[in-house]
């Protein structure tokens, strides 16, 4: 053999062995990521739960939000089917009502617990964590055990979910054990608060009011300091709140239950169907909510003195004309002082809470897409302008209302933020 | 000098630019069927085309149609050759006061340049933001699902079936 014949066998033989290494470390990954599968069940009869029990469990489920991921507009309840936009893909929500085949009826409650708490299916797979076992994970048992009486009590329904459509490295679930090591403890509420357990534990409101880092995982660090979900801004709900008057427990209560504050904003985007779901859930639960964030917004700078309210209506109207013109003649005959929105109790726009936030989002979302009435409401509803402005137009209105009416720092590139918020994308 | 586009003719017009396009239609151009309704969004009555999207015009401001098309219930067809929906609806009789339908029938109009082959509920969900009073839903549904028939397709998932 000469030399380059030498040469070439031994590359090749330490290409074998690493390939080798590779193959091994690789088998180690999966054994060890690799989770068993608890034993099948026959569904079981539904008068085998307390009624107490199937009661509890319907009013965690409605704090817990669970329809907005496993419930499918004007499709049958908790069948899944909900996409959920994800940075790595479209996740869906899947079916959690008792149908054995498609659905969690072969689900022990030791598997029913061990997937919201560790994040594992029955099947011993894993579970992406857009479904919120980070925070489910601090529930009592006695609260999982409800939950379960109730889910395995509602109708079955026979409906695949459709499969994710996510980015090829993470179609592998055994890549969810290595996201968990990094960023999932399972752990206990270690507060004694019951706002703060329902917030954290059941409703997980940081799942979208906290800031994520780049793989997903909320920073806990930054607890409730502002995010992003499904292209809207969830403001922040600490000492950083831009609100411009005082968020109290009862102006949290009424936008929690009404979906509405008169004097901060309604609940728009995602926050819509919250407020939905909570307007049936039981009154105090949601006064204990609305209670822990209002202590959590009691340094904020609304509550440390609230602050002047401006209308610079020339200054604006000279910087942004069109801006200023289309503002009369699409928004102006609900949103002028005086006019009949405002006679039905609806929150002036200075006091909006979105003009004084540190992004445009929520106000180009709300232009682009308008607002649901209040629930239970048959009042006025805002209109959807997608379709009757440009990406320029709105960012036009949206300059001109925050040259007028904001309060927070100066917002820029407006115009294509408007285009990515129209593509559902966050900034 | 503010330029439109409206059923195919550009028009030129001399009007303040925070001016609804319904104003413009009605007052300024004698289109009349577009309705005022409620002036606020709410109703629909005065709903038309904007490129191939329904819009509430009385709350769009002339300045924000400029060069794009609007189509009014007057551009769907004509009395001696009415357009496909035109036809069903008057084929239905499905208007009672006739207030709401021209909003009805650009909402459906929009709806069946999308696909011709809706199902019953992406009609039901087209024609939601407008309302009747009168009550004449199942005549306008009825309508909707034989202008989807004459223009090739039809409703898949009919609520009632076709006589």
């Amino acid at each position: 053999m000469n030399e380059a014949g030498k040469a070439a066998h031994h590359l090749a033989r330490a290409a074998l062995v690493a390939l080798g290494v590779i193959i091994l470390v690789f088998v180690l990954f999966v054994a060890w990521a690799s989770r068993p599968s608890i034993a099948p069940i026959t569904p079981p009869a539904a008068n085998l739960f307390p009624a107490r029990l199937v009661e509890r469990g319907a009013a965690l489920a409605k704090i817990g939000n669970c329809a907005s991921c496993h419930t499918a507009s004007e499709g049958p309840a908790f069948a899944g089917g909900v996409p959920l936009a994800t940075g790595f893909g479209t996740i869906y929500g899947s079916n959690i009502t008792p149908d054995p085949e498609t659905g969690i009826g072969r689900w022990s409650q030791p598997a029913f617990s061990r997937a919201l708490r560790e994040g594992v299916a029955r099947d011993g797979s894993h579970l992406y964590p857009a479904f919120p076992y980070d925070h489910f994970t601090e529930l009592s048992s006695g609260d999982i055990a409800a939950l379960y009486a109730y889910l395995m009590t509602r109708p079955a329904v026979h409906r695949a979910t459709p499969a994710n459509r996510l980015v090829l490295p993470l179609r592998f679930r055994p890549f969810i054990a290595g996201w968990k090591l990094l960023y999932f403890r399972p752990q206990p509420y270690r507060g004694t608060d019951l706002g703060g357990y329902l917030a954290e534990a059941l409703a997980h409101c940081g799942a979208c009011h906290t800031p994520h880092n780049k793989l997903g995982a909320e920073l806990r660090g930054q607890a409730y300091a502002g995010g992003w979900v499904d292209g809207w801004y969830a403001p922040p709900l600490n000492r950083d709140s831009p609100a411009v008057r005082a968020w109290t427990a009862d102006q949290l209560m009424a936008l929690l239950r009404t979906g509405l504050s008169t004097t901060h904003a309604a609940a728009a985007g995602p926050m819509g169907e919250v407020s939905h779901n909570l307007a049936s859930a039981p009154e105090p639960a949601v006064r204990a909510i609305a209670t822990t964030f209002a202590r959590n917004m009691a340094d904020a700078r609304a509550n440390r003195g609230e602050p002047a309210l401006p209308d610079r209506a020339a200054a604006a109207a000279h910087q942004h004309p069109l801006g200023a013109a289309l503002f009369q003649g699409a928004c102006s005959s609900c949103h002028e002082p005086g006019a009949r929105m405002m006679i039905e109790g609806r929150p002036p726009l200075e006091v909006g809470s979105p003009l004084h936030e540190s992004n445009p989002r929520n106000t180009i979302q709300i232009i682009l897409g308008g607002l649901n009435s209040p629930v239970g409401s048959a009042g006025p509803y805002m209109p959807a302008f997608g379709e009757t402005f440009t990406d320029p137009e709105v960012a036009e209105i949206v300059n001109y209302l925050h040259v007028r009416y904001g309060t927070g720092p100066s917002w820029s590139n407006v115009s294509a933020d408007v285009k990515r918020a129209r593509e559902g994308r966050n900034p | 000098m503010i330029e439109i586009e409206v059923n195919g003719a550009v028009r030129r017009l001399n009007v303040d630019p925070t001016t609804p396009l319904l104003y413009v239609l009605r007052g300024d151009l004698g289109l009349h069927a577009a309705k005022f309704g409620c002036g606020l969004g709410q109703c629909g009555a005065c709903t038309v085309l904007l490129d191939d999207e329904p819009i509430f015009s009385c709350i769009t401001p002339i300045a924000a149609v400029q060069a794009r098309k609007v189509t009014t219930v007057e551009g769907l067809g004509t009395i001696e050759h009415p357009g496909a929906v035109q036809q069903a609806f008057a084929d239905e009789q499905a208007a009672q006061c006739g207030y709401c339908i021209p909003g009805m029938m650009i909402r459906a109009e929009a709806l069946l340049r999308r696909t011709n082959r809706p199902t019953e509920a992406e009609v039901r969900g087209a024609l939601q933001p407008s309302l009747c009073r009168c009550g004449t839903h199942m005549r306008i549904l009825r309508a909707v699902r034989r202008a989807a028939r004459a223009r090739g397709g039809g409703v898949p998932d009919p609520a009632e079936p076709v006589k």
